[in-house]
């Protein structure tokens, strides 16, 4: 109970400080959405209400928009997010063994969380580096010329 | 514009960055301004030079073209004084110059014509004066100067300028729609959002020569009467969205964006938006509901955005290529430009080359080359000599072109005409080891993610047809599947509302048209041409020819293979998961494949 009040006053300090500095216009819902990921991890539902109140938007029309784009997400995420190109240029550049080695590394499939929070790991279309596939991304640090022993040593660099 | 006696390239690679690249460039500043040559030596940042395992962080130095590598601070100033003031190589730290290989756009090949490429890696993407040292806002100086709106939308017609983004819609006539439209504010926007899965012409013009594009729009916005434009530009390309915003900024500062531009009266503003993550959101209508923060879902048309596009009003939209070619065309004229490709299609056209071909990269060619010059001229033939078997035009909702339509010109009408379609310009070559029917299968799998929802055919028609093509490669074809794909293809095209709907069907329809062979051999003899779709192939080791070396069976990841020591081995057809390591490493080649 007493975590769940913390969370939501969190909550109402990150939606404040966003809605200060985006405004409330319709045209910022996205910037919006997008600033709350980066500051919460993720779109909670708590967040959808105070939004809808400071928007004068319905919940269901800011859910609408929350589940629609891949890089917004309504479930809680890891404090890192890795995201793994799974376009076909990439692919015949030996994109699979990437992906096992990042399985095997994180001990985690495609799309879930880790245990401890610390990753999550999804799959990405295109990110349009087809020149130095196998790539990816984890955060916003994009990684090219990808081979699976590199693997450990990218993910120990983050904490 | 300054003129520098050096440009010094440090590389900002993340793992330079991770062993201090940004330290060595403030030491590097700071020692040359204390020796007095910060006016005289330009220190740039670049993303990789040489290994950044092994040598970063490194820098090179040019016009002489000195690589220094594993640099610290404390050596900066020996580097800057026995380099810079003295003129000597430090050679402790150089090795032999390795050119920098920039892994997509190589230097331009035989049959190529740069227009909308012409400054990327040639210009500073993050100085303006670069740019407008290399004629850059001379275009936009004519027009406000010299021109009437209607007589820039005129030079545009006449160029024959075509959308890039795919449909090829004439350029000026979009723009004459929306200034023809009634009403005070109207608006432009650049649609970057490039989402064809191996297609990244419009990122490298983004990041290489962004001005050319703000250019672009500036000119457009002066024609159409419009006052704010949006660059909409997917959230997956970081870079291009920061430095289009230093541009923008920079043009900003100069006057060539904001109020009463170069003192003509006329004013106009750009803003940077981003994209979510949506492959759907290319898609014209879908785009500005995106800008104005909905779901990017397609809506009917008519009304078209020139009549009633963001918020309801006159919007011209149009892509990053399109917009980099406009101040080209205002420069050195309609009749330029329209001497370069066929008789409807004028002007170049980019694309990235992708797939079993020699030279893969950004291309730009003019419209009217034969995709037998683009594979085999300009991509230099196929990898390891195999057989050429299609080429993939237009990204996922285009078609496969077989061997015996390669002579035809490349052009918007040719394309449609055999079942594909210009597309944004990705380009992917297959040789013979490619399964069509599996090809197919992979393009349906991208679709029917990245399908809205919004219409049924779409959003029901690709699941069904993926569902049968997966059936198809997993050796449980049925009879009249391929009367069936034809007819869900009809209806999908027939009947959804959006170009990634109606293109949906393409890929199939393309190779059921030219491939037909290959999926009958899947349906009714079970049997993959290709040998690609695991369930339908089966390893065996021929008697006789196997010498019993157990190469093979030592290195089977799923102990399938059992035998003794020089005699003939043999492959547990229950166990092979089909990996195809023994077929790699059978130094006899004793192993076939049914």
């Amino acid at each position: 109970m007493e975590n769940q009040v913390m969370a939501d006053e969190k909550t109402t300090a990150v939606i404040t400080a966003i809605v200060e500095s985006h405004g409330t216009s319709r045209s910022e819902l996205i910037p919006i959405l997008k600033a709350v990921m980066d500051e919460l991890g993720f779109i909670s539902p708590e967040a959808i209400k105070q939004l809808s109140a400071r928007m004068q938007l319905p919940c269901s029309e800011i859910q609408s928009v929350a589940t629609f784009y891949r890089m917004l997400s309504t479930q809680p995420r890891g404090k890192h997010v890795i995201q793994f190109c799974e376009s076909a240029p990439c692919h015949v550049v030996g994109g699979r063994q990437i992906l096992e080695a990042l399985k095997k590394a994180l001990d985690i499939e495609p799309g879930e969380t880790t245990p401890d929070n610390r990753w999550t790991f999804l799959t990405t279309s295109c990110l349009g580096v087809c020149g130095i596939g196998p790539v990816m991304l984890v955060d916003t640090d994009l990684y090219g010329n990808l081979e699976p022993e590199q693997i450990p040593h990218i993910l120990s660099r983050y904490d | 514009m300054a003129f520098y006696r050096s440009t010094v390239l440090v590389s900002v690679d993340p793992i330079c960055v991770e062993k201090r690249a940004y330290e060595i460039i403030d030491a590097l500043h700071d020692e040359l301004i204390k020796q007095g040559l910060i006016d005289e030596v330009r220190v740039l940042e670049t993303p990789r030079l040489g290994d950044p395992q092994t040598e970063g962080p490194d820098m090179v130095v040019y016009p002489e073209g000195t690589h220094y590598i594993k640099l610290n601070k404390e050596i900066l100033p020996k580097l800057v004084e026995e380099h810079f003031v003295k003129g000597r190589i430090l050679q402790d730290y150089a090795i032999p110059m390795v050119r920098p290989v920039d892994e997509e756009l190589a230097a331009p090949k035989a049959k190529e014509v740069r227009v909308v490429l012409r400054n990327v890696g040639v210009v500073d993407p993050l100085n303006i004066e670069d740019y407008i040292a290399n004629d850059g806002y001379m275009a936009l100086g004519k027009v406000l100067t010299e021109m009437s709106p209607e007589e820039v939308i005129q030079e545009v017609l006449d160029a024959k300028l075509r959308g890039r983004g795919g449909a090829g819609f004439p350029t000026g006539l979009k723009w004459r729609f929306a200034r023809q439209a009634p009403g005070d504010i109207k608006y432009i926007v650049c649609n970057a959002d490039e989402g064809d899965p191996g297609a990244f012409m419009n990122r490298r013009v983004l990041e290489g020569d962004p001005h050319s594009v703000i250019e672009g729009m500036i000119i457009a916005a002066y024609a159409i009467g419009a006052n704010q434009g949006y660059v909409y530009c997917r959230a997956e390309y970081p870079i291009a969205v920061s430095t289009m915003n230093l541009a923008m900024k920079q043009a900003r500062t100069l006057g060539l964006l904001g109020e009463n531009i170069l003192g003509s009266g006329f004013s106009f503003d750009l803003e940077m938006r981003m994209g979510a993550g949506a492959f759907v959101c290319g898609e014209e209508t879908a785009l500005m509901a995106s800008i104005e923060g909905g779901r990017g879902e397609p809506r009917v048309r008519p009304p078209f955005p020139a009549q009633k596009g963001l918020w309801g009003k006159p919007t011209n939209i149009n892509n990053v290529e399109t917009y980099a070619n406009v101040p080209q065309i205002i420069l050195k004229g309609a009749e330029w430009f329209a001497s370069m490709g066929t008789e409807k299609s004028k002007g170049t056209k980019t694309f990235a080359l992708a797939g079993d071909v020699k030279n893969t990269g950004l291309i730009e060619v003019p419209f009217g080359i034969t995709l037998r010059e683009i594979v085999f001229d300009v991509g230099n033939g196929i990898k390891g000599d195999k057989k050429f078997k299609a080429v993939q035009t237009g990204g996922p909702m285009g078609g496969c072109i077989p061997e015996s339509l390669l002579d035809l010109p490349v052009d918007y009408e040719t394309l449609s005409q055999v079942g594909s379609i210009m597309g944004s310009g990705g380009m992917i070559v297959m040789d013979e080891g490619t399964c069509m029917v599996d090809i197919a299968r992979f393009f349906m799998e991208f679709i029917q993610e990245e399908s809205c929802g919004k219409c049924v055919p779409c959003r029901v028609g690709t699941r069904r047809i993926l569902e049968i093509l997966q059936d198809i490669c997993a050796g449980k074809g049925k009879d009249d599947d391929i009367e069936t794909l034809k007819m869900l293809c009809t209806n999908i095209k027939e009947n959804s509302l959006c170009g990634l709907g109606q293109g949906a069907p393409n890929p199939v329809v393309s190779t059921l048209t030219y491939f037909l062979d290959e999926y009958e051999a899947h349906i009714y003899e079970k049997r993959c041409p290709a040998h690609v779709c695991r369930a339908l192939i089966k390893y065996e080791i021929m008697d006789g020819i196997c010498t019993g070396c157990t190469v093979c069976a030592r290195n089977c990841p799923a102990n399938a293979i059992t035998g003794e020591r020089k005699q003939t081995h043999h492959i547990d057809p229950d166990l092979c998961i089909k990996c195809g390591i023994c077929y790699q490493l059978c130094a006899f080649g004793a192993i076939t494949v049914n």
